[in-house]
């Protein structure tokens, strides 16, 4: 097997692992195609020389952790080379909260978007591998018991789904508890006043609940299950980017990259 | 690069050798972003694309080039006066797109 395919058989590995990685190839001057992985604890391959590799490992690591790509110049004994940095950060999770009819639709829908996706419900009739072929892991448990456990991280997204105060709420504690970049829960205008209300009373704070995207999703008027998993995703998507989330004929400037500033005001939930 | 992964295991495990393209360099505005990748096979398959299908047909018989020589290559598309009807980008950008084999 060439050096070529075993490091694309590494990088595939690695990836499947989860594993933060980067790749590093020349794409113009000598050696024109050679190529670097970069492990977190081990470096494969080389670019012609340690100074060069010494260079690109650093903007390497610094590349993987503002998750972008990018092709730089560096300085070679034969003229100035170009080096093609792509990084592979760990794919963000999507946590469901809830095996229901819309978390099934919500996981089929996420998975070609990338996410991991676990699914939370104590209901062992719901909780099934049947009912979420696609799903990476299942957990019978309660969400909040289940949260303190899967070690939710600021890369993850936390989709509460269960429609019953009993459990929802608990779950919205659990996710509070975490760094979770988002935290949403289903539910009417009506159900969610009266969550909000129940959860301040409990000795939640404005900010806390700020950070609480309920009624969950994006403004499409969506009904069936299918239709809530896009503007739930629509809305994930647009907290992972950095994007208010409205239509682009109401909005000017770049389609693609954050938007400076603070993130977009939650208008629903900044409300007393 | 990763959402075509599972096609080049595919490919290569039922025989075919592989080229990937890779869009590593983007001036202006462009379809697809740096990372997106192309995939394709000695027997015709392809997956992924590296702009919105302006030029996808290129690459590909640049990368059947590629596998067959085993030697890597630098693409560059962009609007020319000549390329305009030809292949290029009708959003007026430049994408730069290297095309390497992984299994031959």
């Amino acid at each position: 097997m060439t050096d070529r395919a075993a490091l694309h058989d590494r990088l595939a590995a690695e990836l499947a692992r989860r594993t933060p990685v980067a790749v590093a190839t020349v794409v113009r001057g000598e050696p024109f195609g050679a190529k670097l992985l970069v492990l977190p604890g081990e470096i494969l391959g080389s670019l012609g020389g340690p100074g060069i590799d010494g260079a690109v490992v650093g903007a390497a690591r610094s590349l993987l952790a503002a998750g972008r790509s990018e092709t730089r110049p560096y300085p070679s004994p034969g003229g100035e080379v170009e080096v093609f940095l792509e990084t592979f950060p760990p794919p963000p999770t999507l946590l469901i909260v809830g095996a229901v009819h819309v978390g099934q639709a919500l996981c089929a829908a996420a998975k070609p978007l990338g996410f991991d996706v676990v699914v939370v419900d104590a209901r062992a009739k719901l909780a099934t591998a049947e009912r979420f072929p696609l799903a990476d892991r299942i957990v019978q448990a309660w969400p909040d018991e289940a949260m303190a456990e899967l070690g939710v991280g600021p890369n993850w997204y936390v989709a509460i789904l269960t429609h019953d105060p009993k459990f929802d709420e608990p779950a919205i504690l659990g996710a509070l508890a975490t760094p979770a970049r988002y935290i949403g829960a289903i539910g009417s205008r009506k159900t969610n006043e009266d969550r909000r209300r129940r959860l301040a009373d409990s000795g939640i704070g404005p900010e806390e609940l700020a950070r609480v995207r309920a009624p969950i999703g994006l403004d499409i008027g969506a009904t069936t299950p299918e239709e809530m998993a896009v503007s739930i995703l629509a809305e994930i998507v647009a907290v992972r980017n950095g994007r208010p989330g409205g239509m682009l004929t109401a909005a000017s400037g770049p389609i693609r990259g954050a938007i400076p500033g603070p993130e977009p005001v939650l208008a629903e939930t900044a409300a007393p | 690069m990763k959402d075509v992964l599972p096609d080049i295991e595919a490919w290569r495990a039922s025989g075919k050798g592989v080229a990937v393209a890779t869009v590593v360099k983007v001036e202006g505005s462009a379809p697809r972003p740096v990372g997106a990748a192309l995939a394709v096979s000695d027997a015709g398959d392809l997956a992924g694309s590296v702009s919105g299908g302006c030029v996808e047909t290129a690459v590909f018989e640049e990368a059947q080039e590629v596998l067959r020589t085993g030697t890597p290559r630098l693409l560059r598309y962009g609007i020319t006066d000549e390329m305009a009807w030809d292949v290029g980008l009708a959003c007026g950008g430049t994408i730069e797109v290297f095309v390497e084999p992984v299994a031959r």
